[in-house]
């Protein structure tokens, strides 16, 4: 009876689905067909002409020297800085949470001060110091950079989190005889897997999906897929066969990622809220 | 305990400093100084920024954004995280709405450039708006035809230049017409002669091979153009009357009351068909990033706002229902205010990253309209790294970091209010 008397909303509610699934839909499709027909027709056209689809678009994506060293640069970009932030993070957090000296409270309210700065802040002076340092235009510019900004919400997450342990098991650790190491390592870090699984997963999407930093700090060797799908938008009418399937590809792992740990990433979005 | 609380924190105080504080404080001073770096320029960078029309489009624009988006897309969120729990498929709605947030605002920006297209025949939205007004007004069939001898242009309508008293007959030819514009089954034109008190006539194409005929008569071989709207309008430009042509281009307005009429061909004959609205010209093409914007965004302000509605207690909603409130009451007067932290919360995050909004401006706007759809974020990346205008750049990072401040401050104090 209850299902039977919410039936128009069930059916508005699938209208609304449809908004949000048409058009990531429509640009699969348009990845499937070749230049020659999006040139002049919209994407529904497969459903009429089946035998217009072609996985050529991706086949070129991966095969070209630009596009296909994107995709490696963007795991080499993005994989370094999760582990970097989770692990400069976590040493960062465990101090806040459980090591007291003075000054603490202060250090950690800057911390939380520092989430909200706009990277724009540090664009011009990081560039310089690149420049000086000899670093600019490499991924280790642009990993050092993601790992700093990523660093204030780190410490935020996992210092809460950390905090959140029962003093008695740290106490008992301490009591053992054991050095604040060996409790990181072994109490903390295992109690932390929740607040460190998030954190990793949001890092990694963020990074991921990065534009602004790469295409400040990185140059065309160096550069992720973001930033090759953004470099092609200039013929954007033109180019739509290598546009709609990069940026297809660019989605395939966020999506895994999202689908294997969504409760993760919505997680890690709730503590972020604040970011 | 400050040595082993140092090895624990030096990885992330070197990093934090070096590359988050140390660059702050040097933003701010640069941004006193000149294009390249070199020489102190007072404030001038700072008036520079109030008076350059493009900056002044890009504070415009973030004005926009903020009073839009936060409020729409919480709104959105609101009604999707109450109203999925009320439906079967929940956890897929959810999850269908939530994943824009996992891919990057780079291909989100392509999913809604494709839908965006002018073309009707490319872009989904303009072959939905172009399908829903074909059934108001559809095209003409005969786009492109011109007034031969005796008729004028009159807002769209060919009318004859002469208004012509009932029981006459009135010859209407169309020139520009090739082969391809005549409709099939169209046949030699003629004329019926009207009954008392009536107009008939033919609208036909006014071509002879060897341009034999006289221009804006009926010559022998003309052909009928059927399926034309008439129009008989009276002295005072009222349509009185309408008829349809048939294969012979004849029309027959019977039984007219005494006086004269001007007869003309209705403007929805020559009526081009749609070209698509430009999404992304200069006057759309922010509504239409924002609206890609709350398609990205919907999803985190619902799972937010679910995550705040799942932490009330069933009973308090349940003793206001047993109390005889209805759902609207039961919303508005329980379920909002205990979820006002929540909504906050919503709200001012979604105020601190539009002020940063960046990315989506970049990859949607065409190059030729990117000024129009400017944005702060975008016009520092444009002035520090495009115009490699240092001084300046570095102004605008400090104005985008100046409107970030205040929630900062929020945060903080929300923070030590959590804390106790």
């Amino acid at each position: 009876m209850r299902r039977f008397r919410h039936a128009p909303l069930n059916v508005a509610l699938a209208v609304v689905a449809l908004m949000w699934l048409v058009p990531t839909l429509g640009l699969f499709l348009t990845a499937l067909r070749p230049q020659s027909e999006s040139a002049g027709s919209g994407w529904w056209r497969i459903f009429f002409e089946p035998s217009q689809i072609t996985l050529n678009n991706f086949l070129d994506i991966i095969g070209s020297d630009f596009f296909g060293r994107s995709i490696v640069n963007t795991f080499a970009i993005t994989v370094p800085t999760t582990v970097a932030v989770v692990v400069i993070g976590a040493l960062a957090a465990y101090a806040l949470a459980w090591i007291s000296f003075p000054g603490r409270d202060g250090l950690f309210i800057a911390v939380v001060g520092l989430l909200v700065v706009p990277l724009q802040m540090a664009l011009v002076p990081v560039a310089r110091l690149y420049g000086t340092l000899g670093i600019f235009g490499s991924i280790l510019g642009v990993v050092l950079f993601h790992t700093a900004f990523g660093l204030p919400f780190a410490i935020f997450l996992l210092r809460n989190f950390f905090a959140g342990i029962p003093k008695e098991l740290l106490e008992a650790a301490r009591l053992d005889g054991g050095s604040e190491s060996r409790i990181f390592v072994r109490v903390i870090l295992p109690l932390g897997v929740p607040a460190i699984a998030s954190l990793a997963i949001f890092q990694f999407l963020w990074v991921w999906n990065d534009l602004l930093v790469a295409l400040v700090f990185a140059r065309t060797s160096s550069a992720p897929i973001t930033v090759a799908i953004q470099q092609q938008l200039r013929q954007f009418g033109g180019n739509l066969d290598i546009i709609s399937a990069a940026s297809f590809v660019s989605m395939v792992i966020p999506l895994v990622v999202f689908f294997a740990f969504q409760r993760y990433f919505a997680e890690g979005l709730l503590a972020g809220s604040v970011k | 305990m400050l040595a082993p609380a140092l090895v624990f924190l030096g990885p992330a105080l070197l990093i934090l400093v070096a590359l988050v504080v140390y660059p702050i404080v040097a933003t701010v001073i640069f941004s006193f100084q000149d294009r390249t770096g070199d020489g102190f320029v007072g404030l001038a960078n700072y008036r520079e920024m109030l008076t350059n029309s493009r900056i002044l489009t890009a504070i415009r624009n973030n004005v926009i954004w903020v009073l839009v988006v936060p409020p729409v897309v919480t709104g959105i969120g609101l009604v999707f995280a109450v109203l999925t729990e009320r439906i079967t498929f929940g956890r897929a709605f959810k999850t269908i709405v939530f994943m824009p947030m996992a891919i990057s605002l780079v291909a989100g920006g392509v999913i809604w450039r494709v839908v965006y297209e002018d073309d009707p025949d490319k872009g989904l939205l303009n072959a939905g708006v172009r399908a829903v007004g074909a059934i108001f007004s559809a095209p003409g069939a005969y786009v492109g035809a011109g007034p031969s001898e005796g008729l004028r242009e009159d807002e769209g309508a060919l009318v004859l230049a002469d208004p012509v008293p009932a029981g006459s007959t009135v010859e209407i030819g169309l020139l520009r017409l090739g082969a391809s514009d005549i409709p099939e089954g169209a046949r030699p034109a003629s004329v019926t002669q009207p009954a008392d008190g009536a107009i008939s006539g033919a609208v036909f194409r006014d071509f002879t091979p060897g341009e034999e005929g006289t221009r804006g008569e009926l010559d022998a071989g003309e052909i009928g153009l059927p399926g034309v709207a008439v129009e008989l309008r009276d002295a005072a430009g009222e349509v009185v009357a309408r008829s349809t042509t048939d294969e012979r281009g004849r029309f027959d307005v019977p039984s007219l009351p005494p006086g004269s009429y001007q007869v003309g061909l209705a403007a929805s004959n020559f009526r081009a068909p749609f070209s698509g609205i430009e999404w992304l010209g200069p006057a759309l093409v922010t509504p239409a990033i924002i609206a890609a914007y709350t398609w990205i965004w919907a999803g985190f302000a619902m799972v937010v706002i679910a995550a705040g509605l799942a932490a009330i207690p069933r009973e308090v909603l349940e003793a206001a229902r047993v109390d005889g409130a209805k759902e609207w009451q039961t919303f508005r007067y329980i379920t909002v205010p205990l979820l006002a932290p929540v909504i906050a919360v919503v709200l001012i995050t979604l105020v601190i990253y539009v002020l940063k909004v960046f990315d989506i401006v970049l990859v949607i706007a065409p190059s030729n309209v990117q000024d129009d759809a400017n944005v702060i974020a975008l016009e520092m990346y444009q002035t520090a790294f495009g115009a490699r205008n240092l001084g300046l750049g570095s102004a605008v990072a400090v104005l985008l970091f100046l409107l970030v401040v205040p929630f900062m401050a929020i945060n903080i104090r929300r923070f030590r209010a959590e804390q106790g």
